[in-house]
């Protein structure tokens, strides 16, 4: 390991942080509260969802707290069940949705692309707002007591049965899909019809190919979400019901409407982190992603299939056995442009130059953690042993190992990857590694064994839980605090990097993309001209000469 | 450190420049690169935008048809005590106003000033006839105890010779009390549908009432259009919308 690094960073003695940057050129609250900067806004998000994931992360401590004893004793049950469903709405719909596109894509998608800023700069403010606005909401709604209802809003319960703050959590999600739609919006026009001169389709980063197929979910998908919230919230109100069965309503419609957006929301939580897996090892196997076109299309084959498998969610719900055979089916059939991924990381680490910075140890993690969270997956997606598993721990257990140890890593991937571009500095390389495989052995400690608690029948969503399941959640308590520590240490040392980090310089990991091939931090305009895109996306070579021509002409 | 070399050969970063000067009104966004490329792309927002509202609505159409499937006799004779004159004046209406829309459009592009502004009052004077002739409607509907969750009577449905002249007209027969219970899902569903659209209505007319004022001040007839053809878009698409629930929910017994 000791000559194992790609990092080359500008001479300390010398270096300084460009006195011209988005940063530094305007100063002042409202420079940053009325900015159409993406990369301002991006910062903006940043702040915000790592403030919902705190929230989010509290209340994952209390109900990992509850579970460390059999009976109900930390708290009454009823609050219990406020507490999951206020943890799965604030993670799902504050973190997880904006995390990856609205902070790094929002920062760096624009310059992937070689544009100056995204399509509609103003729309991207006011996502930002709107975010605010609906987070305020779900704020409101746990300060006056919560809701019970778990984040699926399930009716006729939601609507009918409980007297929890249905309709402001209701708006809240209204509201944050709104803000998702809208940076969905601007990412497809972005990419659409700002590429700059030679920037072909299939010159662009993979990262933006996710971005792409994820955007396409949210602004399909998105809106049939907002609409079914609406009837959700007149249903409560007014009292007459589509979705309530005593009304003369279809509680199945709703969990159909529900799932058309639920399901593909998955994929737009994990879609863009594949797009920052595709970047962070590429850089660090010094090699092109291994079939560049076939990893692309499964993006977009991803986003495809993903809006045809929604009735996976309801084999137990009584649906037709033949709806439930096509739907096994074809869930199954999501797992194939999802492996072409796995295969071709897989394939580009083979014999490459591999390096172990953080990020790269991230993406290494995640491509493990994401292999059990899929293949999990089709254990559910086929209905006969889904029937068994649904319900219980071992769905909590996958969709965690999907969206904790796979998005949530590739956040964090993304997160070390570009915050020498970020802020211009580096974060301190050896406490950042540590943190990295404290994540991954909490995140195991955590989870594994709520697949084994789930095989053997745990149900979710219950405070308490017979005594010879103990041992089991103890461990997976155990593993949350690891877990805390591990996401409590990136704060702390990238905070602290803002100040005292080393100066990056331009491209500390001598990656290709154009974003890398400007100044850190970046100027307002991104590039002192428009580039133009003479080579393929992800082409060491032209990096070389590049270097070399540079170290020639200085 | 000089910026890599790569990003821009030298030539066509001038050639780019000239461009960039010779063309650059004062409503070209900074970060575009030509006026074209601004009004691509803002166009072809506006069609998105338009797509996740097709989206929208296609959950409540969805929830309208499998109602509607379900409890048809219900549905039918609720459909009944709507007002098909009222129904086909505002699909006129709308109709129309879609028409003085895209003369105004076409009146922008064509830099006629008068013709701008006579357009966009006219669109926003029918729109607010729309309005009118809804609230008509809808104030029908409230003497009759239509109005679900409120005050909902089924007196209609039980008993359909209480309402004497949509007895004559349709000689419904009276629903069982079960099945009469379902004619407050079709008016739940109507007053969703409708009033969901009418929020589109509202906001379609309060950008044109803003519309007006900057074209008083000459806007839009600079060769500046794309505001006008992208509200135009929007207009046409909630024009649509109407198109759509005119028969579905006036005409559920008039076909074949």
């Amino acid at each position: 390991m000791s000559t194992s690094t790609i990092v080359r960073l500008p001479d300390q003695s010398t270096a300084r942080i460009p006195r011209m940057n988005f940063l530094s050129r305007e100063n002042g609250l409202l420079s940053w509260l009325l900015t159409s900067d993406h990369k301002r806004i991006a910062i903006l998000y940043l702040i915000s969802i790592t403030f919902f994931f705190f929230v989010g992360g509290a209340l994952a401590g209390l109900i990992r707290l509850e579970l460390l004893t059999p009976q109900s004793d930390l708290m009454a049950t009823d609050t219990y069940n406020k507490v999951f469903t206020m943890h799965g709405l604030i993670m799902i719909f504050f973190f997880l949705v904006p995390s990856v596109p609205a902070t790094i894509g929002n920062f760096v998608l624009p310059m992937m692309v070689g544009a100056k800023d995204l399509a509609l700069p103003k729309i991207n403010l006011l996502s930002w707002y709107l975010y605010i606005v609906a987070g305020g909401l779900m704020l409101y709604t746990m300060a006056v007591g919560g809701v019970d209802t778990g984040w699926t809003f399930t009716t006729p319960l939601s609507t009918h049965y409980l007297n929890t703050h249905v309709i402001s959590a209701g708006l809240a999600v209204f509201v944050a899909g709104f803000s998702s739609i809208f940076t969905g919006l601007n990412f497809i026009v972005t990419i659409h019809k700002m590429r700059c001169p030679g920037m072909t389709w299939f010159r662009l980063p993979l990262f933006v190919w996710a971005h792409y197929a994820a955007s396409l979910l949210m602004v399909l998908g998105t809106p049939v979400l907002a609409i079914t919230l609406v009837l959700v919230v007149l249903e409560r109100t007014v009292h007459i019901g589509v979705f309530d069965p005593a009304l003369g309503g279809d509680p199945l419609l709703f969990q159909h409407l529900f799932w058309f957006y639920s399901h593909p929301a998955v994929y737009i939580m994990i879609l863009p982190g594949m797009g920052v897996i595709s970047e962070v090892i590429s850089t660090f196997s010094r090699k092109r992603v291994f079939g560049y076109t076939a990893v692309a299309f499964s993006s977009v084959a991803i986003a495809v299939f993903g809006f045809f498998v929604w009735a996976h969610h309801m084999f137990i719900m009584g649906i037709s056995n033949y709806a439930a055979l096509v739907f096994s089916l074809l869930t199954m059939l999501v797992a194939v442009p999802s492996a072409i991924k796995i295969f071709n990381w897989s394939f580009t680490l083979y014999k490459g130059s591999i390096t172990f910075e953080t990020p790269m140890l991230y993406a290494i993690g995640f491509l493990g953690l994401f292999t059990i969270g899929g293949m999990t997956g089709v254990f559910l997606g086929t209905a006969g042993t889904d029937i068994h598993l649904t319900e219980t721990y071992f769905v909590v257990a996958h969709f965690h190992f999907v969206m904790v140890g796979g998005m949530l890593m590739a956040f964090l991937a993304g997160i070390h990857f570009w915050w020498p571009k970020i802020t211009g500095r580096m974060y301190p390389e050896k406490i950042s590694q540590l943190a990295a495989v404290v994540t991954f052995i909490g995140f195991n400690l955590t989870f594994f064994p709520q697949f084994i608690l789930g095989m053997l029948g745990m149900p979710r969503r219950y405070a308490s839980y017979p005594p010879e399941f103990q041992i089991l959640n103890v461990f997976s308590t155990a593993g949350a605090t690891v877990l805390g520590v591990g996401y409590l240490l990136p704060v702390l040392y990238l905070t602290w990097s803002l100040k005292y980090g080393k100066i990056a310089g331009n491209n500390p990991w001598q990656a290709t993309g154009l974003e890398w091939q400007t100044q850190s931090p970046p100027l307002t305009e991104n590039f002192t001209r428009i580039p133009i895109m003479d080579h393929e996306a992800y082409d060491y070579e032209w990096l070389e000469n590049q270097q070399q021509k540079e170290v020639a002409s200085a | 450190m000089p910026d890599s070399p790569a990003i821009a050969s030298s030539g066509a970063a001038t050639a780019v420049e000239t461009a960039h000067a010779a063309a650059h009104p004062d409503y070209l966004r900074h970060h575009f690169e030509s006026v074209e490329q601004q009004a691509d792309t803002t166009n072809f927002a506006m069609w998105l935008f338009l797509l996740t509202e097709v989206m929208f609505f296609g959950g409540l159409f969805m929830a309208y048809l499998i109602m509607r499937n379900w409890y048809y006799p219900a549905f039918v004779e609720a459909s009944h005590h709507l007002s098909i004159f009222w129904g086909t004046t505002n699909t006129a209406v709308l109709i129309t106003s879609s028409f003085t829309m895209a003369m105004g459009v076409w009146c922008a592009e064509t830099r006629r000033k008068k013709g701008l502004l006579l357009s966009l009052i006219l669109t926003f004077c029918l729109g607010l006839v729309f309005l009118c002739i809804k609230g008509i409607e809808w104030h029908a509907e409230w003497v009759q105890h239509h109005v679900p969750g409120l005050h909902y009577s089924v007196e209609s449905f039980v008993n359909p010779a209480s309402d004497p002249e949509i007895y004559a007209e349709y000689h419904d027969r009276a629903l069982s009390p079960a099945m009469a219970l379902r004619t407050e899902m079709y008016f739940f569903l109507y007053f969703a549908m409708t009033g969901m659209h009418a929020l589109h209505m509202i906001v379609g007319i309060s950008i044109l009432g803003f519309m007006i004022l900057r074209a008083r001040a000459g806007s839009y007839t600079n060769g500046h259009v794309t505001f006008v053809e992208n509200v135009g878009l929007y207009w046409h698409f909630v024009d649509i919308i109407w198109i759509f629930l005119f028969p579905l929910l006036y005409l559920v017994s008039r076909h074949g």
